[in-house]
Protein backbone atom coordinates (compact mmCIF):
# COMPACT_ATOMS: atom_id res chain seq x y z
CA UNK A 1 0.00 0.00 0.00
CA UNK A 2 2.65 2.29 -1.04
CA UNK A 3 1.29 5.87 -2.35
CA UNK A 4 3.03 7.65 -4.58
CA UNK A 5 1.87 10.92 -6.90
CA UNK A 6 2.51 13.67 -9.00
CA UNK A 7 0.93 16.94 -10.24
CA UNK A 8 2.30 19.22 -12.71
CA UNK A 9 0.95 22.75 -12.42
CA UNK A 10 2.57 25.70 -14.69
CA UNK A 11 5.33 26.13 -12.95
CA UNK A 12 6.28 23.16 -11.24
CA UNK A 13 6.22 19.43 -10.73
CA UNK A 14 5.21 18.15 -7.08
CA UNK A 15 5.70 14.55 -6.22
CA UNK A 16 4.39 12.96 -3.37
CA UNK A 17 5.16 9.76 -1.39
CA UNK A 18 3.93 7.90 1.44
CA UNK A 19 6.35 7.58 4.16
CA UNK A 20 5.41 3.89 5.70
CA UNK A 21 8.33 1.23 5.04
CA UNK A 22 6.24 -1.86 4.89
CA UNK A 23 6.62 -5.22 5.24
CA UNK A 24 3.91 -7.42 5.01
CA UNK A 25 1.36 -6.16 7.70
CA UNK A 26 3.57 -4.70 9.51
CA UNK A 27 5.28 -1.00 9.34
CA UNK A 28 9.03 -1.12 9.76
CA UNK A 29 9.75 2.61 9.72
CA UNK A 30 7.47 5.80 9.44
CA UNK A 31 9.81 8.38 7.88
CA UNK A 32 11.04 6.52 4.72
CA UNK A 33 12.14 8.60 1.42
CA UNK A 34 10.67 6.87 -1.72
CA UNK A 35 11.98 9.83 -3.75
CA UNK A 36 15.90 10.44 -5.12
CA UNK A 37 16.81 13.74 -6.38
CA UNK A 38 18.77 12.73 -10.12
CA UNK A 39 20.53 16.19 -10.46
CA UNK A 40 19.24 19.66 -9.52
CA UNK A 41 15.66 19.96 -11.88
CA UNK A 42 14.64 15.73 -11.41
CA UNK A 43 13.23 14.05 -9.16
CA UNK A 44 12.40 10.72 -8.66
CA UNK A 45 9.77 8.56 -7.03
CA UNK A 46 9.61 5.29 -6.86
CA UNK A 47 7.74 1.88 -5.30
CA UNK A 48 7.77 -1.62 -5.71
CA UNK A 49 9.61 -4.94 -4.90
CA UNK A 50 11.68 -3.45 -1.26
CA UNK A 51 14.98 -4.56 -2.88
CA UNK A 52 14.76 -3.44 -6.35
CA UNK A 53 13.61 0.17 -5.60
CA UNK A 54 16.72 1.42 -3.85
CA UNK A 55 19.07 -0.65 -5.89
CA UNK A 56 17.40 0.73 -9.37
CA UNK A 57 16.41 4.35 -8.17
CA UNK A 58 20.62 3.89 -6.24
CA UNK A 59 22.21 2.71 -10.17
CA UNK A 60 19.77 5.28 -12.12
CA UNK A 61 20.70 8.18 -9.62
CA UNK A 62 24.90 7.31 -9.89
CA UNK A 63 24.74 6.85 -13.45
CA UNK A 64 23.15 10.16 -14.07
CA UNK A 65 25.52 11.62 -11.41
CA UNK A 66 28.19 9.98 -14.01
CA UNK A 67 26.57 12.03 -17.22
CA UNK A 68 26.81 15.49 -15.34
CA UNK A 69 30.61 14.83 -13.74
CA UNK A 70 31.79 13.65 -17.41
CA UNK A 71 29.93 16.49 -19.36
CA UNK A 72 29.39 19.01 -17.67
CA UNK A 73 25.69 19.24 -18.30
CA UNK A 74 22.77 18.13 -16.36
CA UNK A 75 20.57 15.78 -18.54
CA UNK A 76 17.25 16.95 -19.04
CA UNK A 77 14.10 15.83 -17.31
CA UNK A 78 13.12 14.02 -20.79
CA UNK A 79 16.84 12.59 -21.93
CA UNK A 80 16.62 11.31 -17.96
CA UNK A 81 12.93 9.16 -18.84
CA UNK A 82 14.24 7.84 -22.10
CA UNK A 83 17.70 6.32 -20.09
CA UNK A 84 15.31 4.95 -17.09
CA UNK A 85 13.04 3.55 -19.84
CA UNK A 86 15.82 1.74 -21.64
CA UNK A 87 17.42 0.41 -18.29
CA UNK A 88 13.97 -0.74 -16.90
CA UNK A 89 13.29 -2.32 -20.57
CA UNK A 90 16.36 -3.87 -20.54
CA UNK A 91 16.17 -5.52 -17.34
CA UNK A 92 12.43 -6.46 -18.17
CA UNK A 93 13.73 -8.96 -20.79
CA UNK A 94 16.71 -10.29 -18.46
CA UNK A 95 16.82 -13.63 -16.18
CA UNK A 96 16.09 -11.24 -12.97
CA UNK A 97 13.61 -8.20 -13.64
CA UNK A 98 13.13 -5.16 -11.38
CA UNK A 99 9.90 -4.98 -9.79
CA UNK A 100 9.66 -1.28 -9.76
CA UNK A 101 7.02 1.47 -10.62
CA UNK A 102 8.53 5.22 -11.19
CA UNK A 103 7.69 8.90 -11.15
CA UNK A 104 9.54 11.02 -12.45
CA UNK A 105 9.03 14.76 -12.58
CA UNK A 106 11.17 17.50 -13.48
CA UNK A 107 11.56 20.96 -14.68
CA UNK A 108 13.27 21.39 -18.44
CA UNK A 109 16.53 23.70 -17.37
CA UNK A 110 16.02 25.13 -21.09
CA UNK A 111 12.64 25.29 -21.98
CA UNK A 112 11.34 26.09 -18.10
CA UNK A 113 8.49 23.55 -18.94
CA UNK A 114 7.78 21.31 -16.05
CA UNK A 115 7.00 17.56 -16.90
CA UNK A 116 6.04 14.49 -14.98
CA UNK A 117 6.99 10.83 -16.71
CA UNK A 118 4.91 7.75 -15.52
CA UNK A 119 6.97 4.82 -15.73
CA UNK A 120 5.41 1.26 -14.81
CA UNK A 121 8.00 -2.04 -14.06
CA UNK A 122 7.25 -3.32 -17.78
CA UNK A 123 8.69 -0.19 -18.86
CA UNK A 124 5.96 1.02 -20.89
CA UNK A 125 6.51 5.43 -20.39
CA UNK A 126 3.93 7.77 -21.21
CA UNK A 127 4.61 11.89 -20.31
CA UNK A 128 0.74 12.82 -17.95
CA UNK A 129 -0.46 15.93 -16.51
CA UNK A 130 -0.98 14.00 -13.31
CA UNK A 131 -0.23 10.45 -12.39
CA UNK A 132 -0.58 7.64 -9.48
CA UNK A 133 0.79 4.68 -8.61
CA UNK A 134 -0.39 1.74 -6.82
CA UNK A 135 -4.16 2.23 -5.03
CA UNK A 136 -3.70 5.66 -4.89
CA UNK A 137 -5.14 5.53 -8.16
CA UNK A 138 -8.50 4.22 -7.24
CA UNK A 139 -8.58 7.19 -5.13
CA UNK A 140 -6.56 9.91 -6.00
CA UNK A 141 -7.03 9.29 -10.35
CA UNK A 142 -10.64 11.11 -10.38
CA UNK A 143 -10.27 13.63 -8.04
CA UNK A 144 -7.28 14.83 -10.48
CA UNK A 145 -9.11 14.16 -13.56
CA UNK A 146 -11.91 17.00 -12.02
CA UNK A 147 -9.90 19.31 -10.30
CA UNK A 148 -6.45 19.51 -12.63
CA UNK A 149 -5.66 21.90 -14.91
CA UNK A 150 -2.51 22.62 -16.21
CA UNK A 151 -2.51 26.47 -15.90
CA UNK A 152 -2.99 25.56 -12.29
CA UNK A 153 -0.77 27.73 -10.02
CA UNK A 154 1.39 25.78 -7.25
CA UNK A 155 -0.83 26.36 -4.55
CA UNK A 156 -3.80 25.49 -6.57
CA UNK A 157 -1.38 22.31 -6.70
CA UNK A 158 -1.26 22.20 -3.41
CA UNK A 159 -4.98 22.60 -2.59
CA UNK A 160 -5.85 19.77 -4.88
CA UNK A 161 -2.91 17.41 -3.02
CA UNK A 162 -5.28 18.04 -0.31
CA UNK A 163 -8.11 16.67 -1.63
CA UNK A 164 -6.07 13.83 -2.35
CA UNK A 165 -4.01 13.06 1.04
CA UNK A 166 -7.52 13.57 2.47
CA UNK A 167 -9.41 11.09 0.48
CA UNK A 168 -6.79 8.36 1.11
CA UNK A 169 -7.08 8.94 4.77
CA UNK A 170 -10.25 8.68 4.61
CA UNK A 171 -10.36 5.53 2.03
CA UNK A 172 -7.36 3.66 2.67
CA UNK A 173 -7.95 1.10 5.02
CA UNK A 174 -3.74 1.21 6.34
CA UNK A 175 -2.03 4.23 8.18
CA UNK A 176 0.56 5.16 5.45
CA UNK A 177 1.91 7.39 7.87
CA UNK A 178 1.95 10.63 6.41
CA UNK A 179 3.89 11.90 3.01
CA UNK A 180 6.76 12.86 1.83
CA UNK A 181 5.96 16.34 -0.38
CA UNK A 182 8.82 17.55 -2.61
CA UNK A 183 8.19 20.17 -5.15
CA UNK A 184 10.51 20.57 -8.31
CA UNK A 185 10.28 24.11 -9.20
CA UNK A 186 12.33 26.97 -11.26
CA UNK A 187 14.71 27.32 -8.24
CA UNK A 188 15.37 23.29 -7.97
CA UNK A 189 13.68 21.25 -5.70
CA UNK A 190 12.46 21.95 -2.01
CA UNK A 191 10.69 19.69 0.68
CA UNK A 192 8.16 21.10 1.86
CA UNK A 193 6.24 19.75 5.87
CA UNK A 194 2.85 17.81 5.07
CA UNK A 195 0.31 17.86 8.38
CA UNK A 196 -1.61 15.16 7.98
CA UNK A 197 -2.64 15.04 11.95
CA UNK A 198 -6.21 17.09 11.50
CA UNK A 199 -8.81 14.00 11.85
CA UNK A 200 -10.54 13.22 8.57
CA UNK A 201 -13.74 11.90 9.32
CA UNK A 202 -15.23 8.45 7.60
CA UNK A 203 -17.50 8.97 4.73
CA UNK B 1 -5.96 -11.69 -20.18
CA UNK B 2 -3.85 -11.88 -22.66
CA UNK B 3 -0.88 -9.86 -22.59
CA UNK B 4 -1.75 -8.18 -26.01
CA UNK B 5 -4.86 -6.95 -24.29
CA UNK B 6 -2.98 -5.51 -20.97
CA UNK B 7 -2.29 -2.09 -21.99
CA UNK B 8 -5.79 -1.59 -24.85
CA UNK B 9 -5.40 -0.64 -28.78
CA UNK B 10 -6.77 0.41 -31.77
CA UNK B 11 -5.22 0.26 -35.35
CA UNK B 12 -6.00 0.80 -38.75
CA UNK B 13 -4.56 1.20 -42.32
CA UNK B 14 -6.12 1.64 -45.07
CA UNK B 15 -5.96 2.03 -48.87
CA UNK B 16 -7.07 4.85 -51.08
CA UNK B 17 -6.00 6.03 -54.46
CA UNK B 18 -2.49 6.87 -54.81
CA UNK B 19 -2.61 7.25 -50.76
CA UNK B 20 -3.25 5.72 -47.84
CA UNK B 21 -4.06 6.49 -44.15
CA UNK B 22 -3.20 4.80 -40.79
CA UNK B 23 -5.13 5.29 -37.58
CA UNK B 24 -4.83 4.53 -33.71
CA UNK B 25 -6.90 5.60 -30.46
CA UNK B 26 -4.99 7.27 -28.10
CA UNK B 27 -5.46 5.37 -24.58
CA UNK B 28 -2.58 4.24 -22.93
CA UNK B 29 -4.57 1.78 -20.02
CA UNK B 30 -3.47 -1.10 -17.33
CA UNK B 31 -6.09 -3.48 -17.97
CA UNK B 32 -9.31 -1.35 -17.12
CA UNK B 33 -7.34 2.03 -15.42
CA UNK B 34 -6.95 5.00 -17.61
CA UNK B 35 -3.16 5.81 -17.59
CA UNK B 36 -2.75 8.34 -20.41
CA UNK B 37 -5.07 9.39 -23.23
CA UNK B 38 -2.28 11.09 -25.60
CA UNK B 39 -0.37 7.98 -26.17
CA UNK B 40 1.66 7.64 -29.40
CA UNK B 41 1.05 4.36 -31.50
CA UNK B 42 1.71 5.28 -34.91
CA UNK B 43 5.34 6.62 -35.88
CA UNK B 44 6.70 8.05 -38.64
CA UNK B 45 9.78 6.22 -40.47
CA UNK B 46 10.06 8.52 -43.02
CA UNK B 47 7.84 10.93 -45.36
CA UNK B 48 6.48 7.89 -46.86
CA UNK B 49 6.13 5.37 -44.99
CA UNK B 50 4.75 4.42 -41.22
CA UNK B 51 4.42 2.03 -38.80
CA UNK B 52 1.45 1.25 -36.17
CA UNK B 53 2.41 -1.03 -33.22
CA UNK B 54 -0.32 -2.68 -31.53
CA UNK B 55 -0.26 -4.78 -28.36
CA UNK B 56 1.84 -4.52 -25.10
CA UNK B 57 2.74 -0.81 -24.99
CA UNK B 58 6.76 -1.14 -23.72
CA UNK B 59 7.17 -3.59 -26.85
CA UNK B 60 5.81 -0.77 -29.02
CA UNK B 61 8.10 1.53 -27.43
CA UNK B 62 11.32 -0.88 -27.26
CA UNK B 63 10.36 -1.87 -30.80
CA UNK B 64 9.66 1.44 -32.74
CA UNK B 65 13.33 2.54 -31.01
CA UNK B 66 15.27 -0.57 -32.37
CA UNK B 67 13.35 -0.39 -35.78
CA UNK B 68 14.44 3.34 -35.85
CA UNK B 69 17.61 2.45 -35.45
CA UNK B 70 17.96 0.12 -38.04
CA UNK B 71 16.12 2.67 -40.62
CA UNK B 72 18.69 5.74 -39.94
CA UNK B 73 21.88 2.88 -40.30
CA UNK B 74 20.42 1.76 -43.54
CA UNK B 75 19.96 5.66 -44.85
CA UNK B 76 23.31 6.22 -43.77
CA UNK B 77 24.52 3.41 -46.06
CA UNK B 78 22.59 3.50 -49.13
CA UNK B 79 22.19 6.95 -49.30
CA UNK B 80 18.08 6.50 -49.86
CA UNK B 81 14.48 5.90 -47.67
CA UNK B 82 13.54 2.17 -47.28
CA UNK B 83 10.75 0.80 -49.28
CA UNK B 84 8.01 -0.11 -47.54
CA UNK B 85 8.53 -3.67 -48.81
CA UNK B 86 11.53 -3.85 -47.55
CA UNK B 87 10.91 -2.31 -44.10
CA UNK B 88 8.20 -5.05 -43.40
CA UNK B 89 10.84 -7.96 -44.05
CA UNK B 90 13.15 -5.87 -41.83
CA UNK B 91 10.00 -6.04 -38.77
CA UNK B 92 9.16 -9.52 -39.64
CA UNK B 93 13.42 -10.82 -39.24
CA UNK B 94 13.09 -8.37 -36.15
CA UNK B 95 9.91 -10.02 -34.74
CA UNK B 96 11.22 -13.48 -35.65
CA UNK B 97 14.58 -13.38 -33.92
CA UNK B 98 12.74 -13.26 -30.78
CA UNK B 99 10.65 -16.26 -32.01
CA UNK B 100 11.12 -18.05 -28.72
CA UNK B 101 10.50 -15.00 -26.70
CA UNK B 102 8.67 -12.70 -28.42
CA UNK B 103 7.55 -8.82 -28.62
CA UNK B 104 3.88 -8.22 -27.71
CA UNK B 105 2.93 -6.54 -30.33
CA UNK B 106 1.14 -6.40 -33.81
CA UNK B 107 2.67 -4.25 -36.25
CA UNK B 108 0.77 -2.39 -39.23
CA UNK B 109 3.26 -1.10 -41.50
CA UNK B 110 1.83 1.48 -44.77
CA UNK B 111 3.60 2.94 -47.15
CA UNK B 112 4.04 4.61 -50.35
CA UNK B 113 6.44 2.38 -52.78
CA UNK B 114 7.47 3.14 -56.11
CA UNK B 115 5.23 5.11 -58.19
CA UNK B 116 3.35 6.06 -55.11
CA UNK B 117 1.66 2.76 -54.99
CA UNK B 118 0.31 2.23 -51.83
CA UNK B 119 1.14 -0.62 -49.72
CA UNK B 120 -0.11 -1.69 -46.80
CA UNK B 121 0.78 -4.71 -44.28
CA UNK B 122 0.08 -6.51 -40.90
CA UNK B 123 1.74 -9.05 -38.91
CA UNK B 124 1.55 -11.17 -35.80
CA UNK B 125 4.36 -11.27 -32.95
CA UNK B 126 6.64 -13.48 -34.51
CA UNK B 127 6.85 -11.98 -37.85
CA UNK B 128 4.36 -13.82 -39.66
CA UNK B 129 3.17 -11.47 -43.26
CA UNK B 130 -0.36 -10.18 -43.66
CA UNK B 131 -0.25 -8.30 -46.71
CA UNK B 132 -3.47 -6.75 -47.81
CA UNK B 133 -5.34 -4.75 -51.00
CA UNK B 134 -7.81 -2.64 -48.80
CA UNK B 135 -7.37 -2.48 -45.24
CA UNK B 136 -5.49 -3.84 -41.99
CA UNK B 137 -6.48 -3.84 -38.54
CA UNK B 138 -5.12 -4.15 -34.80
CA UNK B 139 -5.17 -4.07 -31.62
CA UNK B 140 -7.92 -5.04 -28.74
CA UNK B 141 -10.61 -3.29 -31.39
CA UNK B 142 -9.77 -5.77 -34.20
CA UNK B 143 -12.64 -7.20 -34.32
CA UNK B 144 -15.12 -4.29 -34.08
CA UNK B 145 -12.75 -2.98 -36.39
CA UNK B 146 -12.80 -5.79 -39.02
CA UNK B 147 -16.54 -5.14 -39.34
CA UNK B 148 -16.59 -2.08 -39.70
CA UNK B 149 -13.89 -1.63 -42.25
CA UNK B 150 -15.87 -4.21 -44.39
CA UNK B 151 -18.82 -2.54 -44.59
CA UNK B 152 -17.27 1.19 -44.88
CA UNK B 153 -14.56 0.22 -47.31
CA UNK B 154 -15.23 1.34 -51.39
CA UNK B 155 -12.14 1.10 -53.56
CA UNK B 156 -10.02 4.27 -55.35
CA UNK B 157 -11.23 6.76 -52.39
CA UNK B 158 -9.53 10.17 -52.93
CA UNK B 159 -7.84 11.11 -49.61
CA UNK B 160 -9.99 13.26 -48.25
CA UNK B 161 -13.17 10.31 -48.23
CA UNK B 162 -10.46 7.87 -47.72
CA UNK B 163 -9.60 10.04 -43.76
CA UNK B 164 -13.53 10.45 -43.11
CA UNK B 165 -13.70 6.62 -44.01
CA UNK B 166 -11.32 5.79 -41.50
CA UNK B 167 -12.19 8.07 -38.82
CA UNK B 168 -15.90 6.82 -38.83
CA UNK B 169 -14.75 3.03 -39.19
CA UNK B 170 -12.39 3.72 -35.66
CA UNK B 171 -14.06 5.72 -33.34
CA UNK B 172 -17.33 3.20 -34.37
CA UNK B 173 -15.03 0.44 -33.49
CA UNK B 174 -13.79 1.79 -30.14
CA UNK B 175 -16.83 2.67 -28.63
CA UNK B 176 -17.56 -0.97 -28.81
CA UNK B 177 -13.90 -1.76 -26.95
CA UNK B 178 -13.79 -1.51 -23.10
CA UNK B 179 -9.76 -0.98 -23.48
CA UNK B 180 -9.24 1.49 -26.76
CA UNK B 181 -10.57 4.90 -27.10
CA UNK B 182 -9.89 8.15 -26.05
CA UNK B 183 -10.25 10.14 -29.44
CA UNK B 184 -8.39 8.81 -32.61
CA UNK B 185 -5.09 9.73 -34.15
CA UNK B 186 -5.13 9.77 -38.14
CA UNK B 187 -2.44 10.17 -40.64
CA UNK B 188 -3.61 10.46 -44.54
CA UNK B 189 -0.52 10.20 -46.44
CA UNK B 190 -0.40 11.18 -50.14
CA UNK B 191 2.40 11.82 -52.74
CA UNK B 192 2.56 15.09 -51.98
CA UNK B 193 1.95 15.87 -48.28
CA UNK B 194 1.07 14.39 -44.79
CA UNK B 195 -2.15 15.34 -42.94
CA UNK B 196 -2.32 14.39 -39.24
CA UNK B 197 -5.66 15.36 -37.52
CA UNK B 198 -6.63 14.27 -33.74
CA UNK B 199 -10.09 13.05 -33.48
CA UNK B 200 -12.29 13.92 -30.59
CA UNK B 201 -14.55 11.01 -29.93
CA UNK B 202 -16.41 9.30 -27.05
CA UNK B 203 -13.59 10.78 -24.08
CA UNK B 204 -14.99 8.30 -21.77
Amino acid sequence: MEVLLGITTSTSTIVVASKAAMRGATILKTSDDKTIILNPHTLMAFSGEAGDTLNFSEYIAANTALYSMRNDAHLSPSATASFIREELARSLRSRKPYNVNLLLGGVDPISKEPGLWWLDYLASSARVPYAAHGYAQYYCLSILDKHHHPSISEDRGLEILRMCTDELQRRLPIDFKGMTVKIVGQEGIREIPWDMSRPIMAA
Amino acid sequence: MSIFEYNGSALIAMVGKNCFAIASDRRLGVQLQTIATDFQRIYKVHDKLFLGLSGLATDAQTLYQRLVFKHKLYQLREERDMKPETFASLVSALLYEKRFGPYFCQPVIAGLGDEDKPFICTMDSIGAKELAKDFVVAGTASESLYGACESMFKPDMESEELFETVSQALLSSVDRDCLSGWGGHVYVVTPTEIRERILKGRMD
